[in-house]
């Protein structure tokens, strides 16, 4: 059987030079990327078992909270599945996420924006998608927040994700938009994907059927990762 | 008409950021108590079959200075040369040997460090071997997509000599890039593979 990955759609990805997103000038190879189908190195990829998964991890609301307390902001779930190319759920899947608080500040050593951290809020959880591709976490809404490259760019509220799907090949990371927000399209690091209709797969719709009344809103969000050919038809010199 | 395609697009990729470690290593960056480890920080346990090795290296951007804030995937095959994945069927792989792990890089430098077994060959996909290898991968902040690179080892020159990834390079200098070099320490192989994103001996990257 024939049935390494689709290659990577590279004008739909961001280049690797973005010069208006500074950072990647210098960190963008200048040669051309090295073309070649998969291989079972690639077809192949780590999994992970509902075994690691503990109670919270993917209640950012509860999963750093000190004695019973919750983390502050506006309550949200965030939902969605994760599918290949060929439109199949991808079962099994490790989705990683980490965010800035509902004040936009993150909880790490060397973040240093003046507004204040949430003793009850770490910002990382990580769900594995079920049978039918699904995932889902609670969490609160982050902020916006400036970040040094012009000198007034913010970025826009975002959820960063990380994903395993089942073979290396698929490996993903980036990061979930919410509707509406205008300050997407004003973004470097948005902007870096030089097709609108690519950005807009980014970006979470607010659900009203699946939010909890009287408890938070929900956003969907679909991530699809990259698809293999099948087919019986081999394609080996002779005496393979 | 003609009957519609119903593929989808792959979700575009965004950088890391700065702040990749929050969502896969809590516990370096001191946010305990969400769960107890960070994954993938160790390879090799006593039980684990084949030739002990360490992978070793820095990455360094096009001014040829480190990335503190990079973070470092490897998967590989175990000794056999057998994946710990359900889509390997050629066989048992070793039960005791995962093959993935990942690391931030040191802040201070921008190096890493592996303890892992020296992998068994692979075949590509026309049936010849490929060279042992190890799948690298690496995010950092200013990195738009993943870079995806290959180590090879130094002291398999004639499995190098036959490659198909590798004779894929024209330039023998390029191909240097991907091939790390060997040295010992306490009787230990140890296995240098530096990463420049750009710039001089610019390592090659793959699209696979
Ligand atoms: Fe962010």
């Amino acid at each position: 059987m024939s049935n390494s990955y689709f290659q990577r759609d590279r004008d739909w990805h961001p280049p690797a030079l973005t010069p208006t997103y500074k950072t990647s000038v210098l960190r963008s190879p200048r040669h051309a990327l090295l073309s070649l189908p998969t291989t079972l190195s690639e077809e192949t990829g780590p999994v992970f078992g509902h075994d690691i998964l503990g109670p919270l991890d993917n209640d950012l609301i509860r999963n750093f909270a000190k004695d019973g307390a919750e983390a502050i902001g506006q309550r949200i779930v965030v939902y969605g599945r994760v599918l290949d190319e060929t439109n199949r759920p991808v079962p099994g899947a490790l989705v990683e996420f980490w965010q800035a608080n509902a004040g936009g500040r993150y909880r790490h050593k060397k973040e240093s924006y003046l507004a204040a951290l949430d003793p009850n809020f770490g910002g990382c959880g990580r769900a594995i998608t079920d049978a039918e591709g699904r995932y889902e976490f609670r969490t609160v809404k982050p902020g916006a927040y400036p970040w040094p490259n012009g000198v007034n760019d913010w970025r826009p509220a975002h959820i960063h994700f990380s994903v395993f799907g089942n073979a290396f090949a698929q490996r993903l990371i980036t990061q979930m938009y919410f509707e509406g927000d205008p300050m997407i399209w004003q973004c470097p690091i948005v902007m870096t994907i030089p097709d609108r209709a690519a950005v807009e797969r980014l970006v979470a719709g607010l659900d009203r059927n699946a939010t909890i009344p009287m408890d938070s809103l929900a956003y969907k969000f679909d991530i699809v990762l990259r698809g293999r050919r099948s087919t019986l038809f081999e394609n080996r010199p002779e005496g393979n | 008409m003609v009957q519609r395609l119903d593929y989808l697009k792959e979700s575009p990729s965004q950088t890391a950021g700065p702040y990749v470690h929050i969502g896969t290593n809590p516990n370096w960056v001191e946010i305990t108590g969400v769960w107890k480890e960070d994954l993938g920080l160790v390879l090799v346990g006593p039980e684990t079959q084949g030739e002990r090795i360490l992978i070793e290296g820095i990455v360094t951007d096009g001014a040829g200075a480190p990335v503190r804030d990079a973070l470092i995937e490897i998967w590989q095959a175990d000794a056999e040369g057998l994946h710990n994945s359900p889509a390997e069927t050629r066989g048992r792989f070793d039960p005791n040997f995962v093959g993935w792990a990942r690391q931030p890089v040191a802040e201070a430098d921008g190096s890493f460090r592996f303890e892992t077994v020296r992998p068994g060959q692979v075949p590509y996909p026309d049936g010849r071997m490929q060279a042992p290898h190890i799948t690298v991968w690496i995010v950092a902040r200013g990195i738009n997509t993943g870079l995806h690179t290959r180590l090879y080892f130094a002291d398999e020159a004639e499995a190098n000599a036959k490659d198909p990834l590798l004779l894929r390079i024209p330039e023998p200098a390029r191909r240097e890039t991907l091939v790390a070099r060997r040295s010992e320490r306490d009787g230990m192989p140890v296995f240098t593979f530096d990463i420049r994103i750009q710039g001089a001996n610019e390592t090659v990257f793959l699209d696979m």
